[in-house]
């Protein structure tokens, strides 16, 4: 069983048509990247995986198993993780907080936030990833655009169970911290986690991606194994020119 | 591969020394203030009695400093809690005379202002206005309720056990009210610091959207963070009229500016998502020392209004100054 798989997903808004009967398959420990123009659909697909929006018809199943969710916060009880582009992070609080907020965990027998067993798992967790920050307890608001985007992918990959969706993730990055985000997107497909990937960035298709799907003006134009395609032909998919 | 940090390792240096400076504004400041009043004024300063009072006459203020340090730490401010003290110390009275049961009295006084953070909150969340036009309007409102719940008449407050309770009663030789300080203190601490909801009002206030898609209730978290500024105005209006022996309508009115003051000279910041509950107990102890020693160095209330204002803005640049870009 895969850990995603959609069928016939459309969504309309009133009479507008955003996405048309798409399909998708992603296997566990595979990277597929989402490619198309401004407006084509792909933050809408990543919403409605991500529960923030309803499918108006067709079905999303993981691992096998039919899901709707109700909201963000239903897709992620059910192991699903997004890295937004714009950062959901607290830059007032330190890492730790951030790789647990709306999580954080309890001391028994008082229920008192248990700041030492965050700041440790997250120091663990950031030494794993070989993400480098200065501490865990560091203030986010401290570090760079590279750093944060780093703590992002690090919390999702430490809570996903199944699979993370990333909306543009290096949208925001320089070179090198761009390079960064890439290795650690490479690490959570070794860990087996199943990675859809929404990118602008052709290069950075080809480099992390296994498979591409694109979409034009709400429609899949198709789907291709990154070693099968070229260049050219997926900007001529993308902008529907022939060249 | 490592990423180079933004700023160059001086640079941070010397802005965390600016940093840190401006948190400890109010720690300096009532050291500075105390040892001006000392030096002055002597002895007729420097005494048990006088101490306590500083302490004692702040108790009202200590208490909503508390309610209001979640309330900025939201983002958020609720300019209502002067005429809530007014409204809960009247209705406190009035059911205290209907019924005779401190106890009563003192829920009804505290339901009254959870019930005006409830309206506050909600407007706020589902009909999405900004706080401040809000409690702007409810101040108005319950200012007027206040004064037509008695037609303006002041109302006595005679019942012994309330008026130890919330009055001049003491607890293991020290004034009941500084126990109420006390405990209003380290509570609120607890709940910022050491909860879960705390976590979730500093996160809420600090990224509205990353809190909700962290699954974080917002809307549930603004609206207890009202209700919790509304119940600590209602305290302190208990405590007005159990000190006073008797509720009126003008009790608290001046109180909405040292309660901020207080609250932000002790380094809560006005943007939310940052917040000190020690600074703001300190911060009110700070503006109740400065009240004294204005009265003792003889100053006419109108004089006294000057200087405290004058001192307040200065205490406030210091802790904002440029905070904003940094």
């Amino acid at each position: 069983m895969n850990p995603l798989s959609l069928s016939g997903i459309s969504k309309h808004f009133g009479g507008i048509v955003a996405i048309e009967r798409f399909d998708l398959e992603v296997e566990a420990g595979e990277v597929v990247a989402l490619v198309g123009d401004n407006g084509a659909g792909k933050s809408t697909l990543v919403k409605i995986i991500s529960g923030v929006h309803q499918p108006t018809d067709g079905e999303i199943r993981l691992a096998g198993e039919r899901v709707a969710f109700r909201d963000a916060s239903d897709a992620r009880a059910n192991g699903v993780e997004v890295v937004y582009q714009d950062l959901a992070l607290v830059d007032l609080q330190p890492v730790y907080m951030n790789l647990f907020l709306g999580r954080e965990l309890r001391r028994k027998p008082f229920g008192l936030l248990d700041r030492a067993e965050m700041a440790r798992q997250t120091q663990h967790l950031v030494d794993d990833l070989d993400v480098r920050i200065p501490t865990a307890k560091a203030t986010l608001s401290d570090l760079s655009g590279g750093q944060r985007q780093a703590i992002a992918i690090a919390r999702a990959t430490h809570w996903a169970s199944r699979l993370v969706l990333m909306d543009e993730p290096t949208a925001a990055l320089g070179v090198a911290e761009t390079a960064k985000v890439e290795e650690l997107i490479l690490k959570l497909k070794a860990r087996g986690a199943a990675v859809l990937v929404v990118s602008h960035n052709m290069e950075q298709v080809f480099r992390i991606a296994d498979r591409v799907t694109v979409l034009r003006r709400g429609r899949q134009v198709g789907t291709k194994r990154v070693a099968e395609t070229s260049h050219n032909e997926l900007v001529s998919m993308i902008t529907g020119l022939s060249s | 591969m490592t990423i180079a940090p933004t700023k160059a390792p001086a640079e941070k240096g010397v802005q965390l020394v600016v940093r840190s400076w401006r948190n400890y504004v109010v720690y300096v400041g009532f050291v500075v203030v105390f040892l001006y009043f000392a030096a002055t004024q002597g002895a007729s300063f420097l005494n048990g009695t006088t101490l306590v009072n500083i302490v004692t006459q702040a108790t009202p203020i200590t208490i909503m400093a508390v309610g209001t340090v979640f309330v900025l730490s939201l983002g958020e401010i609720d300019l209502s809690i002067g005429s809530t003290v007014a409204l809960a110390a009247l209705t406190a009275a009035v059911a205290l005379q209907a019924t005779g049961a401190w106890w009563v009295a003192a829920l009804a006084g505290l339901a009254v202002g959870a019930a005006v953070g409830l309206v506050n909150g909600l407007f706020v969340t589902l009909v999405r206005l900004p706080s401040f036009l809000v409690t702007l309007a409810t101040m108005g409102l319950i200012g007027g309720l206040a004064q037509q719940i008695t037609n303006l008449q002041s109302v006595p407050v005679t019942d012994a056990a309330f008026g130890w309770l919330f009055g001049g009663g003491t607890l293991l030789g020290i004034p009941i009210l500084i126990w109420w300080s006390a405990v209003a203190a380290a509570i609120g601490w607890h709940v910022l610091r050491q909860r879960r909801f705390g976590a979730h009002v500093l996160a809420v206030g600090n990224n509205a959207s990353a809190a909700r898609v962290s699954g974080i209730k917002v809307t549930r978290v603004r609206i207890a963070v009202f209700m919790l500024s509304g119940t600590t105005a209602a305290l302190a209006g208990l405590l007005y009229a159990g000190r006073l022996a008797g509720a009126t309508y003008t009790l608290g009115t001046t109180d909405l500016m040292s309660v901020l003051a207080a609250v932000i000279v002790g380094g809560t910041a006005l943007t939310g998502g940052k917040a000190s509950m020690i600074g703001a107990v300190v911060g009110s102890l700070f503006m109740s020392m400065i009240n004294y020693g204005l009265l003792l160095a003889g100053l006419t209330v109108a004089q006294q209004e000057i200087v405290r204002g004058i001192i307040i803005l200065i205490a406030v640049s210091l802790s904002l100054r440029g905070k904003k870009g940094s």
